[in-house]
């Protein structure tokens, strides 16, 4: 394997954990609220799984533990932000803390634990393809996952029924509540497929990138989701490609550090924010106002009755 | 969608309904009959009972009395799901509709689940052909115009299979092109045995489209006719009343220097919604009060926006108060100048729900006596909001309530003393007695006739036709965004004012000053 | 498919006075409920736990002190947070505007270094604290008047900017050349340091412009012409204009302030506190400050005390991990819970909320 083959592989490892978790905040934000909790989400998968793992020696759990706590900690948030139609962006941050901590807890007992690797599924034939064998057909079940959901999340909101009422509720929640569509239903479910994601995200991280946990390993990944969801416009195609640009920045900025460009790594590791705002302006240059986004992302529904 | 040629029975029929609130009796004993395959007319101003009806029919209210009979027989209808069995469609004003989605997805959306993408497409292509609706499935809503989202609306309506579809003044949001394209579609659905309910205050369309028009005054049916029989002076006659308006008592008074002068001020459409304005030529003296007639949509807030500054116009000269070039500045500059405004919507406009008065008189006092470099007088603001709660008989459930603890009236008053007590050169007031009660709005009209023979030039925009016979002095009407000539008082008759509001004036275009 | 149970909520007609101040004191204590649970289930005395956490710090003058700094730049931050708070605009990026004000001042103190330079240069250093801080903040305001791009994305991604910036300033051109290759820079001279109020004293002057920006904005909010139109901004919109306050303006004055406010803790911080700059020099101070804004009910007295008793949940939590070897993360996770605690008390508050049964009513 030569060295490029090396980094196109550390690059989908990289990759990989943020689109899935996008890719659910996607789903969120598409039904019109803005979680601002998916680090948390995140690192509460990253712990429970391992925890899970750990004490049953089975890396099929551990995932599932991983999804369970990303889905419970969504539905904290989803009480606060639907029942109490509280502010969201406050409630996403405190739930942001909460389990960056609650994770620092529950994983305390298992620093220092290594879980072996989890095995590569190649597909026969395709695999002994040159670079791209190994690259694309060559993977875990995570890899494959999050491509299959990508499809999946894309399918669904593009052409199903269900899909148009998420989206109908996100662009205008009054609209849809004067057509008698479930707002809040909808809603409720959607931000739980966001925190089930959010935790498989922090299950890939503990279980397959880096294969143990320590606090913080999370590093920031959950917030890049979010711009990720945004850098891509809304669309599930966009965050694959997208994830995989961001991975690529975080991957490319060690190596630039290592090889020693001009360029220092620290301006490499900027880019994908920098990168997003310029999205952001782009998008709200071309249709003169903030276009993609959700008409009504972020406000809170409160039927009058 | 065959006629059914078996029964002359009608389709629908509305018995003595009757809805009321508290002391409101909104509908009063009103009888209504549609005939199948009929385009029948609900005509009438703004508060005679035309919306309250029609909700009464598409479920969303119920009558207080009255029965309701579909294909002769008696129904509840409890809900819009309820109509929507029957057969019953209805078009609002108001658009639901989902500006980043498709025309498909729209349309699909507001459907059961039996509805995919595919079917409605299919359908959708069949529909316009045959009631010349074109819409382009995969257009996103935003792009369209508003011609265009009505025909989603209606769409969304066909698709069910309506016996009645009820129209809610669809002309209002529709240039004269895509009006006349309406009303061909509608021609092509009655004669494909629909009915239409045409709910309008519009009498040239009416005329074109129908040859039956319930008219409603004050809740009551004053009319059923066939509209293209009668003349348009009798129609407006039995719309607006031929009552002589009440000779105004008070002293006459001379009037003076010109406090507002508004030179050829045109205007964009401010959204969706909005009504552009047409060279627009008033002037307002000292000592006079001026009036401005219509029925609402017609460009009444967007010509007040203009007039305050919240909305600049392009030229300066535009708009000039106290003989001072005004037109491209902010509301700040305009009070400053000795101008006051009273807006249309007392909570959250004029007045911040949540804060209290002494709170609110800061937003037109901020340039006066409550504030000194830049601090808040909190003494004087609360003595000021005492000295109006004093002087216009404002009646509070405790000292400095929060806004939305007072009644409609009693904070209109507020609102209204707010600018009176500042004695402005020019006082501009938007509905200044909607939704108030009849002890609050003779204060309120009483108030205006004294700043006016005080000094001031006081305009006034109102629907309510009887109270600019009162007060006002000289009187215009805005329609479509244009504004009548102004005349005195004494020169209107209330059938030519009528006339005007239907668009069926004698002379159009723009006027001048007298 | 039926329709399960579903809240439903409608805005009080009338709120009682008291609840309004009650409400995060209900929070406070179910969350102190909460974490007692949790205390528990790590199989630790919440009793203790409560004694170590809250009881010992407050009777220690030591920890008293280090109660004060560890408040000081919650509460900067949080009082510059309120402005935009109220004016319903959501400055996320307080962190990253701290650590530009601290850079630009920063950079004036490493250019006086080993000079003899005077008493001119910690005032200058403080004005240019505050001028970073304010200029990271106006970049996602004049996005959002311009360009109607959303503050809250804009001004985090900015914090990750502003942290990439000093880890590449540390790292490489101002790193101390005799500082045996780790990345800080040089420690500032005497001139370039903020003093402590007092001789024995821990507590440095940053908590004097605390007090300073808790008083002055006391007054603006309640006083001046400028803070009701902050406060009619975010309460009407509509009736803001009528009252002549242009959005724009505004927008771009609250993330001035904010950021200044933000910028002069993070030079108060970098110039009292740690002598000199380094990859992090902020535990998460810019969040953190948002709980206590939110805690403190956007009110400056209030955030006051919220920053007082966040700090003390820190400094409690640093000696629990020693006396009851109870981890940091608990301190983080307790303030997770308490956030939402008041978040929800306060929604609670403004409606009143029923819980329908299967086909409620319409």
């Amino acid at each position: 394997m030569t060295t490029f083959e090396a980094i196109l592989l550390t690059i989908v490892t990289a990759s990989t954990p943020l689109l899935i978790a996008a890719l659910g905040e996607l789903v969120t934000e598409r039904s019109g609220v803005l979680n601002l909790g998916v680090e948390g989400m995140m690192a509460m998968g990253a712990a429970c799984s391992f925890a899970a793992a750990v004490t049953f020696d089975s890396t099929l759990l551990g995932v599932g533990a991983g999804i369970l706590a990303g889905t419970a900690m969504a539905t904290i948030f989803a009480l606060v932000v639907l029942g109490f139609a509280a502010n969201q962006v406050g409630s996403g941050l405190a739930l942001t803390i909460l389990g960056l901590g609650l994770s620092g807890l529950i994983g305390a007992p298992f620093v220092g634990a290594r879980r072996n690797p989890v095995e590569a599924i190649s597909i026969p034939g395709l695999s002994d393809l040159p670079v791209i064998g190994r690259l694309f057909f060559e993977q875990d079940l995570f890899v494959y996952s999050s491509i299959l959901l990508t499809i999946a999340v894309a399918f669904y909101l593009g052409r199903t029924r269900a899909g148009l009422v998420v989206r109908s509720i996100g662009e205008n929640h009054t609209s849809a509540h004067g057509l008698g569509l479930p707002v809040l239903r909808t809603r409720f479910l959607a931000i739980l497929f966001g925190g089930a994601c959010a935790g498989l995200a922090g299950a890939y991280l503990a279980l397959v990138y880096t294969r143990f946990w320590s606090p913080g390993m999370t590093a920031g990944r959950g917030w890049i989701a979010l711009a990720l969801v945004v850098f891509a416009a809304w669309r599930p195609g966009w965050i694959l490609v997208g994830a995989y640009i961001f991975g690529a920045a975080t991957v490319l900025q060690l190596h630039a550090q290592a090889a020693q460009f001009g360029v220092p790594s620290q301006l490499l590791s900027a880019v994908p924010y920098l990168a997003t705002i310029l999205a952001l302006l782009l998008l709200s240059l071309r249709h003169g106002r903030a276009i993609g986004a959700p008409g009504s992302l972020g406000t809170p529904f409160v039927p009058d009755r | 969608m065959t006629a059914d040629v078996s029964s002359s029975r009608p389709l629908v029929e509305l018995k003595g309904i009757s809805k009321r609130y508290g002391d409101l009796l909104a509908n009063d004993q009103i009888d209504l009959v549609i005939d199948r395959s009929e385009i029948h007319a609900l005509l009438g101003e703004n508060g005679a009972g035309k919306s309250t009806l029609v909700k009464i029919l598409y479920g969303v209210i119920e009558p207080s009395a009255g029965e309701i009979l579909w294909e002769g027989k008696p129904v509840t209808i409890s809900s819009p799901v309820e109509a929507r069995a029957l057969g019953i469609g209805m078009v609002f004003q108001h658009f639901s509709l989902f500006d980043e989605l498709t025309v498909a997805e729209n349309i699909a959306v507001a459907l059961s689940s039996d509805w995919s993408l595919a079917r409605v497409r299919a359908r959708l292509g069949d529909i316009s052909r045959a009631y010349g609706l074109a819409l382009e499935p995969d257009r996103a809503v935003w792009t369209l115009s508003a011609g265009e989202r009505q025909r989603i609306e209606i769409v969304r309506c066909l698709l069910q299979n309506p016996r009645l579809l009820i129209l809610d003044e669809p002309t209002s949001v529709l240039t004269p092109q895509e009006a006349e394209h309406l009303f061909v579609t509608l021609d092509k659905l009655a004669a494909d045995g629909c009915s239409i309910l045409y709910i309008s205050h519009k009498l040239e369309e009416v005329r074109r489209l129908c040859r039956q028009a319930t008219i409603l005054r004050g809740g009551r049916v004053v009319g059923t006719l066939d509209p293209r029989a009668k003349s348009a002076r009798e129609i407006a006659a039995l719309m607006v009343g031929t009552e002589v308006g009440e000779v105004r008592s008070g002293l006459p008074h001379q009037p003076r220097g010109e406090m507002l002068e508004v030179r050829d001020l045109s205007m964009p459409a401010g959204g969706l919604h909005g009504q552009p304005l047409h060279s627009i030529n008033l002037s307002a003296r000292a000592g006079e009060v001026i009036g401005i007639a219509g029925v609402a949509g017609n460009g009444q807030s967007e010509f007040f926006a203009a007039l305050s500054g919240e909305r600049t116009a392009s030229r300066p000269d535009s708009i000039r108060i106290a003989g001072k070039n005004c037109g491209t500045d902010g509301i700040d500059a305009r009070r400053r100048l000795g101008a006051a405004f009273v807006p249309e919507e007392r909570l959250g406009h004029a007045a911040a729900p949540t804060h209290r008065l002494s709170e609110n008189t800061l937003i037109s006092h901020a340039t006066a006596e409550v504030s000194r470099s830049g601090f808040i007088l909190l003494d004087a603001a609360r003595r000021l909001a005492q000295s109006i709660v004093r002087g216009f008989d404002v009646r509070t459930p405790e000292s400095d309530p929060q806004a939305r603890k007072l009644s409609g009236g009693n904070l209109q008053k507020f609102v209204i003393g707010r600018e009176i007590i500042r004695r402005p050169k020019l006082l501009v007031v938007d509905q200044p007695t909607w939704g108030v009660d009849a002890g609050a709005a003779r204060l309120i009209r009483q108030a205006l006739v004294d700043l006016a023979s005080e000094g001031s030039a006081v305009v006034v925009i109102s629907q309510d036709l009887d109270e600019l016979f009162e007060i006002a002095d000289r009187m215009a009407v805005i329609h479509q965004g244009h504004l009548s000539p102004l005349r005195n008082i004494g020169e209107w008759t209330k059938e030519a004012v009528g006339l005007e509001m239907l668009g069926e004036a004698q002379v159009h275009g723009a006027s001048h000053a007298i | 498919m039926g329709r399960l149970m579903r809240f439903e909520l409608t805005p009080r007609a009338s709120i009682a006075p008291g609840m309004r101040a009650l409400a995060p004191i209900l929070a406070f204590v179910t969350s102190f409920l909460i974490a007692g649970i949790v205390i528990w289930l790590l199989g630790r005395s919440p009793i203790a736990a409560f004694d170590v956490y809250v009881i010992q710090p407050l009777s220690d003058p030591w920890s008293i002190q280090e109660l004060l700094v560890k408040a000081t730049p919650l509460a900067l931050i949080a009082i510059g947070l309120s402005y935009c708070f109220r004016a319903n605009l959501w400055n996320i990026g307080a962190e990253g505007q701290y650590v530009v004000g601290a850079v630009l001042a920063s950079w004036l103190a490493l250019r006086t270094h080993g000079t003899d330079a005077g008493a001119w240069v910690l005032p200058a250093m403080i004005v240019l604290g505050i001028l970073g801080g304010m200029a990271w903040g106006l970049i996602p305001a004049f996005l959002k008047t311009r360009f109607g791009v959303n503050e809250i994305l804009t001004s985090l991604m900015l914090v990750y900017v502003a942290q990439l910036l000093l880890d590449y300033l540390v790292r490489g051109p101002w790193r101390d050349p005799k500082g045996f290759n780790f990345p800080q820079s040089v420690t500032f001279d005497p001139s370039a340091t903020l003093p402590t109020i007092a001789e024995a004293s821990r507590v440095h002057y940053g908590a004097v412009f605390a007090l300073v920006a808790v008083i002055v904005t006391a007054l603006v909010v309640g006083r001046t012409l400028f803070g009701y139109r902050l406060k009619l901004t975010g309460d009407a919109p509509r009736a803001a204009r009528f009252a002549g306050f242009s959005a724009k303006s505004t927008t771009l004055a609250v993330f001035a302030i904010s950021g200044g406010l933000a910028g002069l803790a993070g030079i108060s911080e970098v110039a009292g506190q740690i002598g000199q700059l380094q990859p992090s020099i902020s535990p998460g101070y810019g969040f953190t400050a948002i709980t206590v804004a939110f805690l403190g009910r956007l009110n400056p007295f209030g955030i006051l005390v919220a920053a007082l008793v966040v700090a003390l949940t820190f400094i409690g939590g640093e000696s629990a991990q020693i006396l009851l070897k109870l981890p940091l993360d608990l301190t983080q996770a307790f303030q997770g819970i308490l956030l939402l605690c008041v978040l929800s008390a306060d929604a609670l508050v403004s409606y009143r909320i029923r819980i329908v049964g299967r086909g409620g009513g319409k």
